[in-house]
């Protein structure tokens, strides 16, 4: 599990770029203290799509870069790192995902690649993720369907050009059968979209459907079975919530130990304190742990391994539980400054709280885990 | 196909035919473990003609030299034979100090003699080794050793005594570090390998909470050791002995996986939700820890890996371990608490939670370990 030449130039590439054009102070604070609506700069998307990234999973056929969930999660590590807002995880990834070898691709793909577009998800009904409990309906209606009902923590749906929509054609709540995706414009009519700050001043819509018509050519892989395009767009989009958690815990912690090595207090460094330096060693050992379980999942996606989901539920717990130790550790160590808005550190726990939620808390994948080693 | 591929292959039909059905079950009890040497009993005929083919391919050490035993084989083939391995759940062939720890230090250290010497028999388990570190008083302040060898001409004359000595009285031989002077305290420590049947050798068991005794005090009487039986320069045994720690913290750190397949909430049966709660979330940090054993293993391969990497795995293996040996308890309730009986299996589940209590003590403390990460990975002020 060491990188090959071609990650390590990714990564060599990406990293300064992240910190310089998507650090916090031009991008996080800038877009939060104009107030923007999208809670991202369109400009910034620009410049990743002429880097290659936001076709990163897109296959070279169809215009993009054809790499990985490896190569992916090196990319969400930095953008962690530096809380850099953008549509990379939910459509660069996760949408990517869903759309791939469907007849949706072809029209929404040179988009993306161009850093044009941006798609979001629409999974989440209630206030904990659990994607099988679709109660949406979708009726036929004529050559198309009807859509009614509503979602929640819809990331990016005001700015998305197209959303993705897990709807029950058939079956009950809670049953995988019967899950039809769609790819639903976002102006379409019946649409009501309610855009909404989150604590971390990313923006994530709460979207109400009545009578929405859409087109049979909106259905993303088959009728009934869009559990298959969703299962591909949760697990992407997991393990690649895992890496960006590993990057805000990087981030936080690598912000508390320059704190530690600067700030004095009884004429010591504080880093000077055992029982300081015993709390950072320690949150050190888990964020290691949490990476290379992201990077284990990311490797077992990216081969087909039929162990992938197991690990994707590992990664996403275990990156969950260690971004949160790392913000808490760091605000606390911070002291009082910790608290102050001036101050980035608190900013990485508003963040940890948001991406944790996203696709599963360390909960929800913890019992995943015991459920698929089956107990 | 690639040549990885029909490695592969070739290692699956080996396996198929040459490990017996009795080396693919999981093992029950501390005896299953096969340690080798002159004295070892072993449980079956399958365990030993286990270790014997094993050995003779030198596949209980696939990637040391096969010039010295070993089975001369490239990171990946090693790790090929790894996962076969595990794919028919054989049992390690061999459980021992000589491949985890003194193997590697050798093979570093040791003379051109020492290796042909030594290496080929630890390969075959036919000496089984101790490891004479830790002293009365000079715990995990290691340096603060004081058994000495004085210079008897062709050899030495080693006296003192040594505490915490792991199966000392079943051991063959012992690699011991001692103090050759008393000028600085790193600077005066040699490593010395010698015969455990060596007139003025005695070894008294040190019974542990856990009602067994796999630790022993060790005395030197006198006891003439060989010069040629020193590794590395006299005064420098410092250097071996903190690489040496360094496989001995790597290997201590795999404890943190357990030796067995299943996750922890499928063996433990029924239980009250907040304690599966509490098992879903050990079992996520198992399987996490395993991702990260797997790639510092790669890493250390590479190269990549930071020399105090192994501090880090060796607190967090074993802070894992204890925390297993909790939850086994818990779920076992008042069945588990029976000393002696069949509803324990005699007492092995509070055994072994009483046993890992040393995990995070022996090998060098859990504070030790964060301590050197702190100072030498995170570089902390004063540390």
């Amino acid at each position: 599990m060491t990188l090959t030449d071609d990650q390590r130039m990714l990564h060599d590439s990406v990293a300064p770029f992240m910190a310089d054009e998507g650090s916090i102070k031009t991008q996080l604070r800038h877009w939060r203290d104009i107030g923007c609506k999208d809670g991202f700069g369109h400009g910034l998307w620009k410049q990743f799509a002429e880097l290659g990234l936001t076709g990163i999973l897109i296959p070279e056929a169809q215009g993009g870069a054809g790499l990985g969930m490896v190569e992916a999660g090196l990319v969400l590590e930095e953008v962690g790192r530096n809380l850099t807002p953008s549509p990379f995880l939910t459509t660069a990834v996760a949408a990517v995902r869903a759309l791939e070898g469907s007849a949706q691709a072809d029209r929404w793909f040179p988009g993306i690649v161009a850093g044009e577009m941006v798609a979001a998800l629409a999974i989440d009904e209630g206030r904990s993720h659990d994607p099988a409990k679709v109660s949406l309906a979708a009726t036929r209606s004529g050559n198309g369907f009807t859509l009614n009902g509503a979602k929640q923590f819809v990331v990016h749906g005001a700015s998305a050009d197209v959303v993705l929509v897990a709807a029950r054609t058939a079956g009950a709540p809670g049953e995988t059968d019967g899950i039809t995706l769609f790819a639903v414009e976002r102006d379409a009519s019946g649409l009501q979209v309610d855009n909404v700050a989150l604590a971390d001043s990313s923006k994530a819509a709460r979207l109400t459907f009545e009578n929405v018509s859409v087109d049979a050519d909106a259905v993303v892989g088959e009728v009934d079975d869009g559990w298959t395009p969703l299962s591909r767009a949760l697990r992407s989009g997991r393990a690649g919530a895992a890496s960006e958690l590993v990057g805000v815990a990087a981030g936080a912690s690598d912000m508390t130990l320059d704190y530690l090595k600067q700030r004095k207090q009884f004429g010591k460094l504080i880093g000077e304190y055992q029982v300081l330096q015993h709390r950072a060693a320690h949150l050190f050992g888990e964020i290691e742990i949490a990476r290379a379980a992201a990077l284990k999942a990311a490797q077992l996606l990216d081969a087909g391994d039929p162990r992938a989901d197991l690990f994707v539920s590992v990664a996403k717990a275990k990156a969950g539980r260690t971004s949160a130790l790392a913000v808490q550790e760091g605000v606390q160590m911070h002291g009082g400054i910790g608290m102050t808005d001036e101050h980035d550190i608190g900013l990485y726990m508003k963040r940890e709280a948001v991406l944790s939620e996203m696709f599963g808390s360390h909960r929800f994948h913890a019992a995943e885990v015991a459920r698929l080693s089956g107990y | 196909m690639t040549d990885l591929d029909a490695f592969r292959a070739e290692t699956r039909a080996w396996l198929e035919a040459n490990c017996p059905a009795e080396m693919r079950t999981p093992m029950r009890t501390e005896k299953d473990a096969c340690w080798g040497g002159r004295h070892f009993e072993f449980q079956s005929e399958a365990q030993k003609q286990w270790l014997t083919v094993m050995g003779e391919r030198g596949w209980t050490v696939p990637d040391w030299p096969a010039s010295y035993g070993g089975g001369g084989l490239s990171a990946a083939e090693a790790k090929v034979l790894k996962e076969e391995m595990a794919a028919i759940g054989a049992r390690p062939p061999l459980t021992s100090f000589g491949i985890s720890m003194l193997g590697p230090a050798l093979l570093k250290f040791g003379t051109e003699e020492q290796k042909k010497d030594y290496l080929p028999q630890i390969a075959r388990g036919e000496i089984r080794w101790c490891q004479g570190y830790s002293e009365p008083g000079a715990g995990s302040d290691l340096a603060g050793l004081q058994t000495k060898a004085e210079d008897g001409g062709d050899h030495y004359v080693v006296k003192g005594q040594k505490v915490w000595t792991s199966y000392a009285d079943e051991a063959d031989w012992i690699f011991c570090l001692v103090r050759t002077s008393t000028e600085t305290k790193h600077g005066g420590i040699s490593f010395l390998l010698f015969d455990m049947e060596s007139p003025g050798v005695s070894t008294k068991p040190i019974l542990l909470i856990s009602g067994n005794s796999p630790f022993c005090e060790t005395f030197f009487d006198d006891v003439k050791v060989p010069k040629d039986q020193l590794v590395g320069e006299e005064n420098k045994g410092w250097d071996v002995a903190k690489y040496l720690l360094g496989h001995e913290r790597e290997m201590i750190s795999g404890m943190g996986l357990g030796g067995e397949r299943q996750a922890l909430g499928a063996s433990v049966g029924e239980v009250e939700p907040l304690l599966r709660a509490e098992i879903a979330a050990f079992d996520v940090d198992v399987l996490a820890f395993a991702a990260m054993s797997e790639r510092f293993i790669d890493q250390l391969k590479a190269g990549e890996a930071h020399p105090a990497m192994p501090s880090l795995m060796k607190y967090a293996g074993t802070e894992l371990n204890k925390r297993r040996h909790e939850l086994i308890m818990a779920a076992g309730g008042s069945d588990a608490l029976e000393w002696d009986s069949e509803r324990s299996r005699g007492g092995k589940s509070a055994r072994d939670w009483l046993r890992t209590k040393a995990n995070s003590i022996e090998g060098g403390t859990s504070e030790i370990q964060l301590g050197i990460v702190a100072k030498h990975i995170l570089r902390l002020p004063g540390a």
